[in-house]
């Protein structure tokens, strides 16, 4: 059997690492590599002003280096600092969604994702974003608190 | 700029002198812009019907010919569009289709819709709305052209931000055709549309939310409307403060459909006489069933209605679409053509269906026909009532809970309307002398200014000369749009090639 993967959903609260931490010890048990995905909530039917519409490119440009710099190339030291092989991605779009369709992608055997946030009025009344990827995982998922 | 002000601070000190300052600013507007004026809203010879709504709606005809009747043809393309089946999802987070339309409608969507169609019922008949509705249909193969046109010769800066619009394609435009002038139709096409933004993009809804509040809150002096207007216009669009915009900009799409839902309801309520409407309509379209002008007149007044509406031909759209995330202009003229469909075949209908069959527009039971108090020159109703009040009536007529919230939706509508102008006039603004925040705050509190004045006086004058620059910016676009159109259509033709070998295909 080749090597494992593992998709970690890994939103921007850095100073709540437990998922990351959590991947990264069960990878570097089995020996597996991390895909560490960070999105960026967006829906092509928000509305937007303007202004907005105008400088949209730009600000997208912005908030990708921004999560590449802030979110993504801290995760990945973290992997590497534990000897354990990683990538990432960023992308704009719904969390849950995206997450699903990379695990497919990447053909993950596992997804990792935290459960922070669940206890939010928001979440109790939308439902999280761990509940939806349960939900509509098509590989087993990891929910971490 | 500070004379202005002195003006208006003079304004609110003395209220009698007031009313001689705004005499002055009549007169004075009167006597050097009236034949301006004149000109523009000018009938054609032996006919109540102004030469500029036939210029629209000829412009309307040619490019729907001239595009294959692509309103029609494009449809169903238009609605995929939209959905986002052709966008890449590589490109999540760009400004999609759907968010360049429902902006742009967010700048169309309004007063026209509630007020300028009770107008044109009250007095052109329920004849005017199927006139409204031909107009409506054939000024969607307009917005097509234009804003078409608007993305493909958009200006894309280096730090990734975008200014597009008619005074764009004008100059590329023209010049990729080895045609002259670009930069000339550029200059007017701008003066134009800082004027219209000041006029009908901000006066005009100022004055009018105005009047709605003081009839739902009783009369109250118009500074004090125009001052928080203002005030909130101020740190909306200088502040940064874009919270309140997109909370209003939310609210305007909900209002919309929440206006669509309860006409239908009310037509609901009334199923039995539908037919019995359209039937009003269909034979008011050709006979005028007793209106002033008969068949002419139930035309002239939806024709009329339609054009001045939906925007189409006026260019001010082809800003609001360019910033579009597309490798394929002729997608956003795609969406763009569902703007006036939405805007007057769908919203404007709905107010006038439910004006006729609520029955507030009088008849005669012997004879069908329409009672015309020729004295008002227009249909006679209960109380008298006409243009937004007509609506209102209307509407309470089945839901007495309902003006109320048509004030609000007024007043929301007319802010959205500001909002969207206001960018407008501050493109052409950065245009003519060049991108730079003094150029941008100097235009923004000029507009700030511009609410205060439109609320607190009834400047008719004033207001008709900015709707004359409205219609002004038509001419100048129009003439651009017929010498630009060979592009577009180069560009179509390639798209729906590329679109039938499946080379340009959905994604899932």
């Amino acid at each position: 059997m080749g090597q494992e993967t593992f998709v970690v959903a890994y939103d921007d609260d850095t100073s709540d690492t437990a998922v990351l931490d959590c991947a990264i010890a069960r990878a570097s048990k089995a020996g597996a590599k991390l895909v560490i995905i960070h999105v960026l909530e967006w829906s092509q039917y928000s509305f937007l002003s303007n202004e907005e519409l105008a400088e949209r490119h730009k600000r997208r440009t912005e908030e990708l280096s921004r999560a590449e710099s802030h979110v993504i190339t801290p995760a990945l030291e973290r992997a590497k600092a534990a000897g354990v092989e990683a990538t990432g991605i960023v992308k704009h779009g719904s969390v849950a969604d995206l997450v699903v369709k990379a695990a497919a992608a990447e053909k993950a055997e596992f997804i990792f994702v935290g459960r922070s946030g669940s206890g939010e009025a928001r979440a109790r009344i939308f439902g999280s974003v761990p509940l939806a990827i349960a939900q509509i995982a098509t590989v087993p998922t990891v929910i971490v608190p | 700029m500070r004379l202005l002000l002195t003006l208006f601070l003079l304004a609110l000190a003395h209220p009698a002198a007031a009313q001689g300052i705004d005499e002055t600013i009549n007169n004075i507007f009167a006597d050097y812009t009236g034949w301006y004026v004149g000109l523009i809203f000018a009938n054609l010879p032996g006919t109540n019907f102004s030469w500029i709504a036939l210029w629209l709606v000829v412009g309307a005809v040619v490019f729907t010919v001239y595009f294959g009747a692509i309103q029609f043809s494009g449809f169903m393309h238009s609605i995929r569009l939209v959905k986002g089946d052709y966008s890449d999802p590589n490109d999540a987070g760009e400004v999609s289709h759907f968010q360049a339309l429902a902006t742009a409608l967010s700048g169309t969507v309004g007063l026209g819709n509630i007020a300028g169609v009770a107008v044109a019922v009250g007095i052109g008949g329920p004849g005017a709305t199927f006139w409204m509705v031909v107009a409506g249909l054939f000024g969607m193969a307009t917005k097509f052209t234009e804003c078409s046109l608007g993305v493909k010769y958009r200006n894309e800066y280096p730090d990734g931000s975008v200014s597009g619009g008619p005074m764009y394609y004008m100059t590329k435009g023209f010049q990729e055709r080895g045609l002259p002038g670009g930069k000339l139709f550029a200059i007017v096409f701008s003066v134009f549309t800082i004027l219209g933004a000041l006029g009908g993009g901000n006066m005009f809804q100022a004055n009018q939310a105005h009047a709605q509040l003081s009839g739902v809150l009783g009369g109250y002096p118009g500074w004090i409307t125009g001052v928080i207007l203002a005030g909130v216009v101020f740190i909306v669009i200088v502040g940064g403060i874009r919270s309140i915009a997109r909370v209003t900009e939310k609210v305007v799409p909900f209002m919309g459909i929440f206006y669509v839902l309860v006409s239908l309801a009310i037509l609901f309520k009334n199923y039995d006489e539908i037919f019995w409407a359209f039937g009003q309509i269909f034979e008011g379209a050709f006979t005028g069933l007793g209106v002033a002008g008969g068949f002419t007149g139930a035309l002239i007044q939806g024709f009329r209605r339609a054009a001045f509406s939906n925007e189409a031909g006026i260019g001010s759209a082809a800003i609001a679409h360019s910033a579009v995330r597309t490798k394929e202009p002729v997608t956003e003229g795609y969406v763009a053509l569902l703007e006036p469909f939405i805007d007057t075949v769908v919203i404007c209908t709905m107010t006038a269906l439910v004006i006729v069959i609520t029955g507030v527009l009088n008849q005669d039971p012997e004879t069908g026909l329409y009672i015309w108090n020729a004295e008002a020159g227009r249909i006679a109703t209960d109380a008298g009532v006409q243009g937004v009040e007509l609506t209102s009536a209307a509407y309470a007529a089945s839901f007495s809970w309902f003006p109320p919230l048509l004030a609000i939706s007024v007043v929301l509508f007319a802010f959205s309307t500001m909002l969207s102008w206001s960018y407008y006039g501050m493109k052409a603004t950065t245009y003519l002398f060049g991108e730079g925040k003094v150029q941008e705050f100097t235009f923004k509190t000029i507009f700030c200014l511009f609410i205060v004045i439109g609320s607190a006086a009834s400047l008719g004058p004033v207001i008709d000369f900015s709707d004359a620059m409205l219609f002004s910016m038509a001419i100048v676009n129009i003439i651009a749009l017929y010498l630009l159109m060979p592009i577009v259509k180069r560009e179509l033709t390639s798209y729906q090639r590329r679109l039938r070998s499946g080379e340009i295909k959905k994604y899932e």
